[in-house]
């Protein structure tokens, strides 16, 4: 097992310099199919021609002039997709200039995330280490960030590794800023530190401006579509609005930002009144909502699951048993990172999962989550998310369970395509092992 | 000497909640002793200390026995650097606030301890924030869940204080920076460079101090008229950082900052006892090594600030290999309720065993804080702060269901369980008695805002 170890990736190494002409052609033989579609394949082979999946089975015969990797020992999964961070929108997150996530102005719909993803950041090759072959990146914002962008964590430009540039809008639902503790409405000084605090009265009347606000935003996109339309005289495009009109006409889903119980619920109603498609996105409180979420057939990314509870009296493990709960409500849902360069990264989406699997969730319906499902949800089943005939070869071959934080990822293919998974880290690490 | 292990032996029969406690018996289970290799068999804990480990213990009378089938039992983990608990955490007015200490100003209601208790924590060294060169005391405490702020405090185990270098320390002395720093009135320092002087020039201090309380102490042996020094507090504590009285605990990211530490530790004769979240340590291990300090480090945090750029997850593993005493801390309530797990990243960045991997959250932070002798490790005669997992701790797939402090259970995860029921009718009842009129919050109750 020790000598498989370590000379398996050397005869990966070899089998794929060989051939670099015909990168994206080749199959897998002998391992384990996770093709998460299905019950997996023990002995299977994955063909792949041209960055696709051209079959997968038992006794698929391999024709002559594609390469074989011996997978015998080693598993086969789909490539794991973040389905909400900030990768490539920001490097360092203390410093102001290297942040692109947030613009000024509270209705920006006409901003796309992909237009300012750095493809040189040092977060695409250390996330890919983990298994990560696709992420949603999504700028922030007050109100209306802008539009999300699914995009491979492969390629020389943006263009290159754009899949849906436009996937989805952005809105981070309006809420009550709660500190858990709230003034009392006669006013008077609150010794407390940080922002000064307003009475729930007055947050509420500003909660329900707020809602009413972005109600009427959405009522201009439906006038302006109209006017464009009826090719008005006096029709002027507007950025603004013209990116709207996919998201009122229900063509593009809107992943609205809604954390807890109000919100989720007001995310709810405004979607009915809107007739808009929408994903909730960071739901915490989701588990509270599951009835009216599954009633509406609304899918859910869930944010960091190693999160502590939003309040002091609820169950330690909330955040750990809220996938469970999604599922057995028959809800779908996936998992995000929410996370550009902060602590909680991208990298660690596999073992975010894998704290559900301790509580609860299957093993298979978590690795669905951070797959199958996502792809579902980003509207790009059938590119991506399972181990199939048709889709992209964006495939990790592991030494083991790729949820446990003791495996380790051996290859990595994005559209086929083997990448490189050396990064700035893994660099240092031999560097400074080897100082004297 | 003596005198102190007898008092010692006092509170700790003093504390003894544990003492009313039956006899627990783990049998069948899997054992990691992390010093001592792995146990298929039992473990008994008793009077608060841990009895007996082998393949076969025979339950004393009115023992509770569990069936440990398929389960794993290990020490407790120690957390070598926490802010839970504590009530404030920095006194950033002043670039050195050795006078000031956390152990003041413990909240022993705070629930992130028990959090960190369902995580497996039982010990954590509890910290002054970094917001300057030489920040305030600190003190270690177990997870006594219900016990008082002076419960909590691990009784006997020595003090230390927190040192910051590098961004942090700097802030207030930036006109953009942060903690309070205010543009007309700039805190010394605003560079690397003036951090070690705010060291030295303390440490300067501390020897004059010293030396004039010797000169007082010489002149009383001899009889001699003396006027005692006026006390200073702010130059005590430095004073026993100088008699290795007191440990310290500095905040470090860049190997510049380390080495200089070392340096100024040098020159004036102390010891740096551990280098705290240390991210660029692997770049100076040789130093570390043979300074003799510890390393405690995150598993794989990066890139939240410029300092942690060069931080790599390998940082635990490169250090183990090289002979620094290392541990993982969570500096975080959130990531120290999986430490376990954050251990387990050392095997895939490194290579590190699995009994390196969790050494980094048991004996290693024990050693580092000095109280290996009771913790950190499940050896006979320990202390009995013991975890029962239904899997491999450092599987991603196993969760912790007992927690045991001095043989006192302080978590179990399926009375946490099925006391939720319980407690929702109680907040509910709660709730409408705080709101009768059906408006919301307290307006209808007793009192103003601060009853």
């Amino acid at each position: 097992m020790r000598i498989l170890k370590f000379a398996l990736p050397l005869a990966l190494a070899a089998v794929l310099s060989a051939a670099p002409a015909a990168d994206d052609t080749f199959a897998v033989k002998g391992a384990t199919i996770h093709t998460m579609s299905g019950a997996a394949i023990e002995g299977g082979t994955v063909l792949v021609r041209n960055g696709k999946i051209t079959g997968v089975g038992k006794n698929l015969a391999v024709p002559k002039d594609v390469k074989v990797i011996d997978g015998k020992g080693l598993q086969v999964y789909p490539g794991m997709i973040d389905a909400a961070t900030e990768i490539g929108l920001v490097e360092v997150n203390s410093i102001r200039e290297t942040s692109d996530t947030t613009e000024i102005g509270k209705y920006n719909p006409q901003l796309v995330a992909l237009t300012a993803v750095n493809p040189s950041s040092e977060h695409i090759p250390v996330t890919r280490y983990n298994g990560i072959t696709s992420v949603v990146s999504m700028p922030l914002g007050q109100v209306i960030g802008g539009q999300v962008s699914l995009m491979h964590l492969d390629g020389w430009t943006t263009d290159e590794m754009g899949v849906k540039p436009r996937a989805g809008l952005a809105l981070k639902f309006p809420s009550i800023q709660s500190g858990g503790r709230f003034q009392m409405d006669s006013g008077g000084g609150d010794a407390g530190g940080g922002a000064a605090r307003t009475s729930f009265a007055d947050q509420k009347r500003n909660l329900d401006k707020e809602i009413a606000e972005l109600n009427q935003f959405f009522e201009s996109a439906h006038r302006y579509k109209q006017a464009k339309e009826a090719k008005l005289p006096d029709f002027k495009p507007d950025l603004k609005l013209e990116a709207m009109i996919p998201v009122i006409d229900g063509k593009e889903p809107i992943m609205v930002t809604a954390t807890k119980e109000r919100e989720i619920r007001d995310a709810i109603a405004f979607a009915d009144k809107q007739k808009v498609k929408i994903i909730l996105c960071d739901a915490t409180e989701a588990y509270k909502v599951t009835k009216e979420i599954k009633e509406h057939n609304i899918p859910v990314i869930l944010g960091p699951m190693l999160s502590l509870p939003l309040n002091e009296d609820e169950a330690y493990d909330i955040s750990f048993t809220t996938p469970a709960v999604l599922q057995k409500a028959g809800i779908l849902f996936s998992l995000g990172s929410l996370s550009g360069g902060a602590n909680l990264a991208s990298r660690n989406l596999p073992f975010q999962a894998g704290q559900a699997v301790a509580f609860g969730l299957s093993h298979e319906d978590a690795m669905k989550a951070v797959t199958k499902n996502a792809a579902e949800i980003w509207g790009v089943g059938d590119l991506m998310g399972t181990v199939e005939e048709g889709k992209w070869a964006d495939l990790m071959i592991t030494d083991g369970d790729p949820l446990d934080a003791r495996s380790q990822i051996r290859m990595l293919f994005i559209k086929g395509k083997p990448v490189d998974l050396s990064n700035k880290q893994k660099d240092l690490y031999e560097k400074y092992l080897g100082r004297p | 000497m003596k005198r102190s292990v007898f008092i010692a032996l006092l509170l700790a029969s003093a504390l003894s909640a544990f003492a009313a406690d039956v006899p627990v018996l783990i049998q069948n289970a899997t054992i990691l002793t992390i010093t001592n290799g792995t146990v298929k068999g039992s473990i008994l804990l008793r009077n608060g200390k841990i009895a007996a480990i082998g393949d076969k213990v025979l339950a004393p009378p009115g023992a509770k026995v569990i069936d440990g089938a398929g389960k794993f039992v290990m020490p407790g983990i120690i957390d070598c650097h926490s802010h839970i608990m504590a009530e404030a955490i920095n006194e950033g007015s002043v670039s050195v606030s050795s006078m000031v200490g956390i152990e003041d100003v413990l909240n022993p209601e705070d629930i992130a301890i028990y959090r960190a208790l369902a995580g497996g924590v039982t010990t954590a060294n509890i910290l002054h924030g970094s917001a300057n060169s030489i920040g305030g005391k600190t003190v270690v405490t177990k997870m006594r869940w219900g016990a008082t702020a002076e419960a909590m405090k691990f009784e006997g185990a020595m003090p230390g204080i927190k040192f910051a270098l590098g961004e942090n320390p700097k802030r207030a002395g930036s006109s953009q920076g942060g903690f309070g720093a205010v543009p007309t009135n700039l805190r010394y320092p605003a560079t690397r460079m003036g951090v070690e002087d705010v060291i030295r020039e303390a440490f300067n201090d501390a020897k004059a101090y010293k030396a004039s309380l010797a000169a007082y102490q010489a002149k009383l042996a001899k009889g001699e008229p003396a006027i005692p020094p006026a006390r200073d507090l702010k130059l005590e504590a430095l004073v026993e950082v100088l008699d290795g009285k007191r440990f310290v605990h500095a905040h470090c990211y860049r190997q510049d900052e380390i080495l200089m530490l070392i340096h100024v530790a040098d020159d004036y004769g102390f010891k740096i006892r551990t280098f705290q979240h240390v991210l660029e340590g692997y770049k100076v291990a040789k130093e570390i090594q043979a300074h003799g300090a510890g390393a405690s480090t995150f598993s794989d945090w990066w890139a939240y600030k410029m300092e942690a750029q060069d931080a790599i997850p390998y940082n635990a593993a490169i250090l183990v290999k090289k002979g620094v005493l290392t541990s993982l801390n969570s500096d975080d309530a959130e990531l120290m309720r999986h430490l376990d797990k954050e251990a387990a990243k050392t095997v895939k960045y490194g290579g590190l065993t699995e009994t390196e991997a969790l050494s980094l959250v048991t004996i290693n932070p024990a050693k580092q804080l000095a109280i290996d002798k009771r913790v950190g490790s499940l050896e006979v005669g320990k202390d009995a702060d013991v975890l029962l997992y239904d899997g491999h701790p450092l599987s991603n797939f196993s969760k912790v269901e007992k927690v045991w402090i001095d043989g006192h259970q302080y978590f179990d995860r399926d009375e946490d369980e099925a006391g939720r029921p319980k407690k929702a009718i109680e907040k509910k009842a709660l709730t409408e008695k705080a709101a009768p009129a059906g408006g919301r919050g307290g307006q209808g109750s007793t009192g103003g805002p601060n009853q």
